[in-house]
């Protein structure tokens, strides 16, 4: 028997909670999220807090920790509302100017983002170009709630789906909805949603598992972390409604170890919805039971594969089956079980509020919503950026990401994660969309991209990532263990110089072997990168193998550091004290200073430390040492 | 749950000696076979000692970009001790991580779960002194 009382209860209470938090004039947020707190973010909070306090302006100006604001190159982030103020590299020492910026309705000018070129300050956060020309609707509530209140998150509306979902629609039209929705799932694959979802409910079985994945493993992509630490309300709203529409009473949440906070905050989340009656027995008075547990992973990337991930839920390691039978018909314990990205968990709320339409409106033809990419490497503006699916590469790199900074060139840039293509200028007009990336080699993946500027030795970049691949393969193929062994062979050879002609025929027999015989999708990915850049980067190869030299100077063993004799100035030492390798440095105060090839390790300090008034560092790669460099000048 | 176990006693101990799984394979009846499988499987945990102060190079993709490869060869020389390994006064370890999910503040490094940003090669040496 339904009852409406609970849901009539929860809206009472979301009123209740908006008409207090009107009664503050202002509410200043600080960005609390990992990268934050590596540039002090909590003594910013404090002091900003112990600010308000001493001024006694506890009851007008509300202070929040928040998630992720995104523009992770610029933290610690400060926004006050309502006017939306941004404050970029904001420092403990700030706090009493922002605060009285903010009773007196003006502006911190220092401390707002200046644009690159033109030099003008601008104070709206939408008007940033870095925001400007994004579309946030996942992201949005990271720069306004403390993921750690339960209140803010139903004052945005909260929970106000899963009480659509579960008083309004059968489980039958949540699929429906998700289905029409067209909904893709955001870990990868781009599997479509409700086909799973769907599969899972038609299997028959009395009990059924949802399970979120935050097994993010893929280097260069923390979309994911941001989303669990900055919003985990809405995740857990997402798998409610998932676990409703399947027929499930258990959800599961797997967190890799090396996210500390992001476990936390879930637990926290799990703990509230409870606590709230929001999670647990007839839940708003529906009949519908649901229970979750969090899962912390050991760390060990092929985890993050449906079938791996189960397994290891079941405490088992982490390896991948043959599917012959999907998850979604015989998972965890021999149930039915649909694991989701965190990502998609988190967008089947604003799907169910908002309906399918609105989410279909946004996207190309084949993928459709928003998507959520993190955009590193060498470029101006680093963050956490969402866009509209079909939005280019080009747009992300040079609209959003601000170009390439000292006025460098665009090289590469990698998207897809270890998994993931390596896209050269020629394919920036690709749109971000599943299908259009596949076609140029590349995928989505979880949203990774990782820009390079032409410092950047792709040979390189391709050789970490198969050796990542290599060392975080799972060993239970044969294709999968030996090939990247191999191929790891290969590339050391190549980066040091030592491969030969045929080396290249060779790589494409074992990546050809290894995409045909794999047992799961990481071994057939793995090879993306490397199948790439040899299409796109073949001369850089050539250079390696022919010439014995590293265009960009990056590979250790065939590049050499020596010191201009012309250049030095004889009285710095900056180079003698920063070295780490005793001797690896000749000379003393007076004299020139000059690198002894035997025992340099090629760390690059000299380089780094030498004042650029001097600049008498250089790296050479298979070209002859110019006199100025030589000793015995 | 035998991993959430796993996890909870090299959070405690910083390590698994032998004793602690022989004992762990007693009280919990699984087989101490199975147990090794799974601590020398996932990278979480640890069959050697570890140093008081654990750093730990992020050689994610992005951090490789700006340098990370590099800031593992200071770090290396000066605690002269490789990556994996641990000081023989067991002050430091030194190990790789594959990403900790701060791409936008490469090279990244953990020191005992703090973060610190923008680590160039150079900055490793004054970096270290803040525990030695």
């Amino acid at each position: 028997m339904h009852t409406a009382a609970p849901a009539i209860e929860l809206e009472r209470r979301r009123d209740e909670i908006k008409q207090r938090l009107d009664t503050y004039r202002k509410r200043i947020t600080v960005c609390t999220g990992t990268a934050c707190q590596a540039y002090e973010c909590l003594g910013v909070f404090a002091a900003i807090e112990e600010e308000i306090g001493a001024q006694g302006l506890e009851s007008a100006v509300e202070v929040r920790k928040t998630g992720c604001h995104g523009f992770c190159e610029r933290g610690t982030w400060v926004a006050v509302q309502p006017e939306d103020l941004c404050y970029q590299r904001v420092q403990p020492h700030d706090a009493a100017q922002i605060v009285a910026a903010a009773t007196g309705n003006g502006v911190v000018e220092s401390l707002l983002y200046a644009d690159p070129v033109s030099k003008t300050k601008i104070p709206r956060g939408d008007d940033i170009p870095f925001y400007k020309h994004q579309q946030r609707t996942l992201l949005a509530p990271n720069r306004i709630i403390d993921p750690a209140n339960l209140d803010h998150y139903l004052s945005i509306d909260g929970y106000r789906a899963l009480a659509k979902a579960l008083l309004c629609m059968t489980p039958e039209e949540v699929i429906t909805e998700i289905g029409s929705a067209e909904l893709r799932g955001r870990g990868g694959g781009g599997f479509p949603t409700a086909k799973k979802w769907r599969t899972a409910r038609d299997a028959p079985a009395e009990s059924k598992y949802v399970i979120v994945n935050c097994d993010e493993g893929d280097p260069g992509a923390y979309m994911d972390r941001s989303l669990m630490e900055g919003n985990p309300h809405a995740v857990l709203e997402g798998l409610l409604i998932g676990g409703y529409a399947v027929g499930a009473s258990q959800g599961v949440v797997y967190v890799r170890w090396e996210y500390p906070l992001a476990t936390r905050n879930i637990q926290i989340a799990i703990e509230q919805a409870a606590k709230a009656g929001l999670l647990g027995n007839d839940i708003l008075g529906s009949g519908f039971d649901f229970h979750v547990e969090v899962h912390r992973g050991a760390g060990a990337f092929v985890s993050g594969e449906e079938t791996a991930m189960i397994a290891a839920i079941e405490g088992k390691v982490g390896e991948p089956r043959l599917r012959y039978v999907y998850p979604a018909v015989r998972g965890l314990n021999g149930k039915p079980t649909v694991v989701n990205n965190v990502e998609t968990w988190a967008t089947v709320p604003a799907i169910v509020d908002r309906g399918a339409e609105w989410f279909r409106s946004i996207g190309t033809a084949a993928s459709k919503g928003t998507k959520i990419f993190s955009l590193v490497g060498r470029l101006e503006n680093t963050g956490l950026i969402e866009v509209p699916m079909g939005t280019t590469l080009r747009e992300l790199v040079y609209e959003i990401g601000g170009g390439i900074p000292n006025r460098r060139k665009f090289k590469a840039l990698q998207i897809g994660g270890p998994s993931g293509g390596m896209l050269g200028a020629e394919h920036l007009d690709t749109p971000v969309d599943f299908e259009a990336l596949a076609e140029v080699g590349a995928m989505m993946g979880s949203g990774g991209i990782v820009v390079m500027d032409e410092g950047a030795c792709v040979v390189s970049a391709v050789r970490d990532l198969v050796s990542f691949c290599r060392d975080e393969c799972c060993g239970k193929c044969t294709p999968g263990r030996e090939g990247l062994r191999i191929l790891g062979g290969y590339f050391d050879d190549i980066c040091g110089g030592r491969a030969d002609e045929s080396v290249i025929a060779a790589i494409e027999d074992v990546t050809h072997l290894m995409r045909v015989a794999s047992l799961c999708a990481l071994g057939v990915t793995a090879i993306n990168p490397v199948v790439t850049s040899l299409r796109g980067f073949r001369g850089e190869y050539e250079a390696h193998i022919r010439q014995r030299r590293c265009p960009a100077k990056v590979c250790t063993e065939l590049v050499e550091y020596h010191i201009s004799q012309v250049k030095c100035d004889k009285y710095c030492t900056s180079c003698l004290s920063g070295c780490p390798t005793p001797g690896a440095i000749v000379g003393h105060k007076g004299v020139r200073k000059r690198i002894e090839q035997d025992k340099c390790i090629k760390c690059g300090v000299c380089e780094e430390v030498c004042p650029t008034r001097f600049s008498a560092v250089a790296r050479f790669s298979g070209e002859p040492i110019p006199a100025a460099f030589r000793k015995g000048r | 749950m035998l991993i959430q176990m796993l996890l909870d006693l090299q959070e405690r101990f910083r390590w698994l000696p032998q004793e602690l799984l022989v004992e762990l394979s007693r009280q919990a009846g699984v087989p101490l076979a199975r147990i090794y499988r799974i601590v020398t499987f996932y990278e979480a945990f640890s069959l050697a000692p570890k140093g008081r102060h654990v750093v730990r190079v992020c050689t994610g993709t992005a951090c490789q970009v700006r340098g990370a490869s590099l800031v593992v060869k200071v770090a290396e020389q000066l605690l002269e001790v490789a990556v994996g390994g641990a000081t023989s006064d067991l002050e430091f370890s030194l190990e790789t991580v594959n990403c900790v999910g701060c791409c936008s503040i490469a090279p990244v490094v953990l020191c005992n779960e703090v973060h610190h940003a923008k680590v160039t090669p150079a900055k490793v040496r004054e970096l270290l002194d803040l525990y030695k």
